[in-house]
């Protein structure tokens, strides 16, 4: 996979969640992935269509996501409150993958982002050649954050612009 | 959360009326928290486009927080709708998808301003004083708004 692809992913998922967690963060692991993905907790899906197709999920177990919960909202969330949480996940990805669509934009890639969906099945899809996923593990203080990231540039003038890009 | 000097309106001092569109709960929830702390009032809000053009035209609500991209009708799309009915409409885009494109189509479509997600306070705090400015609305004590700088 590209890492000009990947690299707004790993800057944004660093910037949003420093900001909202007011703590630093730190990349635990990046490794690529054929296997079918396995969800490990509460996960978001969102897709991306144009000259960058392919999909991003943002997954999270649900300590982590309870507290990621209640750090974003400013006060305590239970267990109890699944639906509050779940909506956290998706927000949190929502952010994450929107500023990242927002640099690769900004430097030429034209697509359409989609609004997060939950991801609920056990297990995705197995990647392809061409859609290999990466998957990137982040640190935070409210526990570890995982996202599986599978791309495949379809736009035509890739060589022109990976020349320009120098 | 921080401390800001209420935006009222000036011709009646009451707080500002905000509508918040997000297809999100949890992101209206957090940007009515915020707005809120501005001394606004929140009065209604809405999960898409098409529910935002209706709400607008039942409330008449002095701005709107609108996300981009939503299901049914996306954020862009309802803006150029209801300025086009109401061309008074003071609508603030509130997005994770801030590239240049996208910006330039909402202001051309008559968005006032628009804000990039996550949200700092202060930065949509001076926003909002900004796009309400012209029309009246004032900022009791403004120069005093904690973390009013960006």
């Amino acid at each position: 996979m590209r890492m000009d692809l990947i690299q707004p992913f790993i800057n944004s998922a660093d910037a949003v969640l420093a900001q909202g967690l007011e703590s630093p963060i730190t990349i635990e692991n990046l490794t690529m992935d054929e296997e079918a993905y396995r969800r490990k907790g509460i996960a978001a899906e969102v897709c991306l269509a144009g000259e960058i197709e392919g999909r991003i999920i943002f997954d999270v177990d649900l300590g982590t996501a309870l507290q990621l919960a209640s750090r974003l909202a400013g006060v305590a969330v239970s267990e109890t409150d699944e639906e509050l949480v779940r909506e956290a996940v998706c927000e949190l990805a929502n952010q994450i993958i929107g500023n990242a669509v927002t640099t690769l934009n900004d430097q030429g890639f034209h697509f359409h982002v989609r609004p997060p969906t939950l991801h609920t099945s056990e297990q995705g899809s197995k990647s392809s050649e061409d859609t290999e996923a990466l998957v990137m593990g982040f640190k935070t203080s409210s526990g570890n954050v995982f996202m599986n990231v599978a791309l495949r540039y379809q736009g035509r003038g890739a060589a022109e612009r990976t020349a320009a890009a120098g | 959360m921080e401390k800001f000097a209420p935006v009222t309106r000036s011709e009646d001092g009451q707080p500002v009326r905000y509508l918040i569109v997000d297809d999100s709960v949890f992101a209206r929830k957090n940007l009515a928290r915020m707005v809120e702390t501005f001394g606004g009032q929140v009065i209604g809000e809405a999960g898409d486009g098409v529910s935002a053009i209706s709400e607008y035209e039942r409330l008449s609500p002095d701005i709107v927080l609108m996300d981009i991209t939503m299901p049914q009708m996306e954020g862009i799309e309802a803006a150029e709708k209801i300025v086009r009915d109401h061309p008074g409409a003071r609508i603030v885009m509130v997005s994770s998808v801030g590239y240049q494109e996208n910006i330039v189509a909402a202001l051309q479509r008559g968005a006032r301003h628009f804000v990039q997600k996550p949200v700092k306070p202060e930065v949509l705090y001076e926003v909002i004083k900004y796009v309400m400015r012209d029309d009246g609305t004032t900022a009791h004590g403004a120069a005093g708004a904690a973390g009013a700088g960006a």
